[in-house]
């Protein structure tokens, strides 16, 4: 398993590069440059030359990305045209915002999703089944930013329980509660929609589960049936749920581009955005590797666990 | 067999309701007493004057820095500063500042005639050794600067290469703001994130997209402000601003969106307040080629657009209607016998049917968004309507912000005939001087996009450049707007008013023709 592990990393490498390849040509083939986005409206012809020229752009593609893939090599992301202040730094202080939104978030649609499923699948057809399948159709079909603002006028401007936007208070703040109180919103706006996919899924793979032999044997030698849902079925089910979790994991991740945008939340998603906008290209590079990053390693995780709990399954 | 373990209602939603609980105890969103929460329009780009363009960045930077000249409270006319008085060559070349004596920059370094001359060599002159601590994108503003000498400890000279009348109020813009000399040594190209000035609140932090906090300058050489500190929070969408401001999350907020305005108005907790500027919204026509060659049509074009159903409708009353190419805020320079073009779609079909351009068929270049831009895109469907109402075909390419001026900047020539355009200036000489004058077309630098050429209106730009008597440079003035009313190079449509929303506890705040967010004064109940 080790060398496996070991191998679906190497594989990664090829992975990213191809990735920052096309990173690079998307970027170049939109129109409008850093140096305009720099330089604002007063940009003269003349004052755009030669920030160009400063700042590498009018050299050829190819050598623009060789240069930029050497400096990684030396572990050099480069330097934000539009912020001004390495890449690095600004990628690595907007992650772990990210990180805390998505990971809360996967949680969240982990608990609420499997409870669901489950629920659903031991009451199938039942009135708690039918009130949960109609839930997880609407919590797919909704897109996560409307759903946000909706929250927003609820709980933030409505009800007044929760801040409208922002990781911390403005002023002071900080604390592990403040945090949190501010993590709510977000975290369940982005839950919903991976919580109603995880749902569906446990809930078919539940069903057929249930069906099996096994299970009918376990209830026959009198086994209790929370011992035969938890231990019995839910664990042979938990198996194939896995990868789509890994899935789910990559979506949170990506779906914070637009909850960050709502909710204001500090994160990654929010930095792309900004950094397209302003064609800042090496701020859009380091933040897609280090996005895609992360979306392999946590579908490596998955699979690695998915062997573990049947190693039946080939790794 | 115990379902009920499972049911949804025996512990699935108790849970949830006691998670939600827990974490919010009766905290309900309020903004920390005598701490002004600012909802901004975006992340600021860099504090460092010398660096940024964008009023959303200057808002913060005139509250942390004070250049030798400021705007009076509430006008665009020049006062003392950081310089107690100025003097003036007759031949409108050399300019002599007497600094104050009392004043330190924030990191503790003193701020003398040195410090000035630092600040002006490091923007223009290449050889300077913080000059890569750039770009200087609005270093031309003092272009006409041929030398700049510390003549005393507080006394600092500039030679102009040529008269340059709008040179003290380029000093009042936020370019022209001193920065500690020892801040930049110390930060180098970093220095955009670590401000050191002079002005009443000094620099605490700034955490990426969460926010900039500023605190009181007790030692403030106008006296300290009443706030104890001021947080600027980034917030690039104007539904959650609103809301924000709604749930108390932040006690002022700019431009707010107009479908908002009139709520917030009638709502008790909030105070909106407006404020005309140096702006304008005009479409670019290109007189080079095609129909708006013909003075006739650029003239159909103004008569035909319907500015006051644009400025009640879709900017719902942010917005005035503009008469000619300098805006009224620029009071001592403004023409007010201009009156603008009337909505009169039958004069327009008769000036088009004299030059015989019926059915003409016109490309109309419409930006998503940008500064100044207002509401483009709807603005440009309402225009588009009202040409073809008087019989022009009017097809719009709509491009995003970069890739606008990308097209537009360089010339319209070979791709449209017209395009959508926003300015907002500090003097009444920036706008024409650049875009309307014979030699300030792209090929040369400039932004005369519609390559408009009027030698009498080149004249006039020049002669009001020399003059440094106010009132001679307003007469030339008020004659080039005349012309170029006449003329209609451009289609005048709007002069923003700039607006904000503050809680009722917040006092003594006003908004500035500048533009500028000003808080020195302001209380905190």
């Amino acid at each position: 398993m080790f060398r496996y592990a070991l191998r679906r990393l190497l594989l990664t490498v090829p992975v990213l590069l191809g990735l920052s390849v096309i990173v690079f040509l998307i970027m170049s083939l939109i129109p409008g440059d850093p140096a305009q986005a720099i330089l604002g409206s007063y940009a003269t012809p003349e004052n755009l030359e030669r920030l160009r020229a400063d700042l590498g752009l009018d050299l050829p593609l190819p050598q623009q990305y060789l240069v930029w893939l050497g400096n990684i090599l030396q572990g050099d992301l480069g330097r934000s045209y539009a912020l001004n202040r390495p890449v690095l730094d600004e990628v690595l202080e907007r992650f772990g915002a990210t990180l805390l939104l998505a990971g809360t978030s996967l949680v969240i649609c982990i608990l609420l999703g499997v409870l669901a499923g489950i629920v659903s699948a031991i009451r199938q057809y039942g009135w708690s089944d039918r009130i949960i399948t109609l839930l997880v159709l609407i919590g797919i079909s909704v897109p996560a930013f409307w759903l946000g603002m909706l929250m927003i006028m609820a709980f933030s401007v409505g009800l007044r329980w929760f801040p409208t936007s922002g990781m911390t208070a403005a002023y002071g703040g900080g604390g592990i509660l403040d945090i949190l109180h501010h993590l709510v919103l977000p975290a369940f706006a982005l839950a919903i929609v991976a919580a109603g996919v995880i749902a569906r899924l446990t809930r078919s793979n539940m069903l057929e589960v249930l069906r099996q032999d096994y299970i009918r044997t376990a209830r026959a030698k009198g086994l209790g049936e929370g011992r035969v849902v938890m231990r019995h079925a839910f664990k042979v089910a938990l198996v194939n749920l896995i990868p789509v979790i890994g899935v789910q994991a990559g979506f949170v991740i990506g779906g914070a581009v637009y909850i960050e945008t709502v909710f204001q939340w500090p994160g990654i998603g929010r930095m792309l955005v900004n950094a397209i906008s302003t064609r800042d290209l090496l701020l859009v590079q380091g933040g897609v590797l280090v996005v895609a990053a992360s979306y392999v390693l946590f579908n490596l995780l998955a699979d690695l666990l998915q062997h573990w709990l049947d190693p039946r399954i080939q790794a | 067999m115990t379902p009920t373990l499972y049911g949804p209602h025996r512990w699935l939603f108790p849970a949830i309701a006691t998670a939600a609980l827990a974490i919010s105890p009766t905290v309900s969103a309020q903004t920390p007493p005598n701490v002004l929460v600012v909802g901004q329009i975006a992340e600021p780009k860099a504090l460092d004057p010398a660096q940024v363009t964008a009023v959303n960045d200057f808002r913060i930077m005139m509250n942390l820095y004070d250049g030798l000249v400021r705007y009076a409270d509430g006008t665009l006319e020049v006062e003392p500063s950081l310089a107690t008085d100025w003097d003036i060559s007759d031949d409108g070349t050399v300019y002599t500042f007497t600094l104050r004596d009392d004043v330190i920059f924030h990191d503790g370094s003193d701020f003398d005639a040195e410090a000035v001359v630092f600040n002006f060599e490091r923007m223009l002159d290449e050889d300077h050794p913080y000059h890569d601590t750039g770009p200087f994108p609005l270093a031309f503003f003092f272009d006409a600067i041929d030398d700049v000498e510390a003549t005393g400890e507080h006394e600092v000279t500039f030679t102009l290469d040529e008269p340059y009348a709008p040179f003290l109020s380029n000093l009042a813009y936020p370019t022209g703001l001193m920065v500690s000399p020892a801040a930049v040594e110390e930060h180098g190209e970093d220095i955009g994130r670590h401000p050191s000035g002079t002005g009443p609140f000094r620099f605490e932090e700034w955490e990426s997209n969460s926010r900039v906090v500023v605190t009181r300058n007790d030692d403030y050489w106008d006296g300290p402000p009443s706030l104890e500190a001021v947080v600027f929070r980034p917030i690039t969408d104007a539904n959650t601003r609103v809301s924000e401001m709604l749930s108390g999350g932040i006690d002022l907020m700019v431009e707010v969106p107009p479908d908002n305005v009139a709520d917030l108005a009638e709502d008790d907790m909030f105070e909106v307040y407006e404020q005309a500027g140096p702006h304008l919204w005009f479409l670019i026509l290109n007189t080079r080629e095609g129909p708006f060659q013909d003075k006739a049509m650029r003239q159909a074009v103004n008569y035909a657009i319907n500015k006051q159903a644009l400025v009640d409708n879709v900017l719902q009353g942010t917005a005035e209607v503009a008469a000619g190419p300098i805006p009224p805020a620029f009071e001592w320079a403004y023409n007010d016998e201009l009156e603008p073009y009337p909505y009169d779609p039958e004069k327009a079909r008769e000036l088009i049917a004299e030059a015989g351009h019926e059915d003409a068929e016109l490309t109309f270049y419409v930006t998503e968004g940008g500064s100044g831009m207002l509401d483009p895109v709807p603005m440009g469907s309402a225009i588009q309507a009202d040409l073809a109402d008087v019989g022009l075909d009017v097809e719009i390419e709509t491009y995003e912000w970069n890739t606008f001026l990308d097209r537009v900047n360089p010339g319209l020539e070979g791709k449209a005939d017209m395009a959508q355009m926003a300015w907002m200036t500090n003097d009444p000489d920036t706008l024409p001087f650049l875009a309307l004058r014979t030699d300030a077309m792209p090929d040369e630098g400039g932004f005369n996009s519609g390559y408009y050429s009027n030698a009498e209106v080149d004249e006039l730009l020049e002669q009001a450049r020399r003059s440094v008597e106010q009132d001679e440079r307003a007469e030339l003035y008020r004659e080039m707007q005349t012309i170029v009313h006449e003329e209609a190079p451009w289609a005048f449509v709007a002069n923003w008013k700039q607006n904000a929303v503050a809680g009722a506890n917040v006092e003594n705040f006003r908004l500035q023709p500048s533009f500028f967010l000003l808080l020195h004064d302001v209380v905190k109940n």
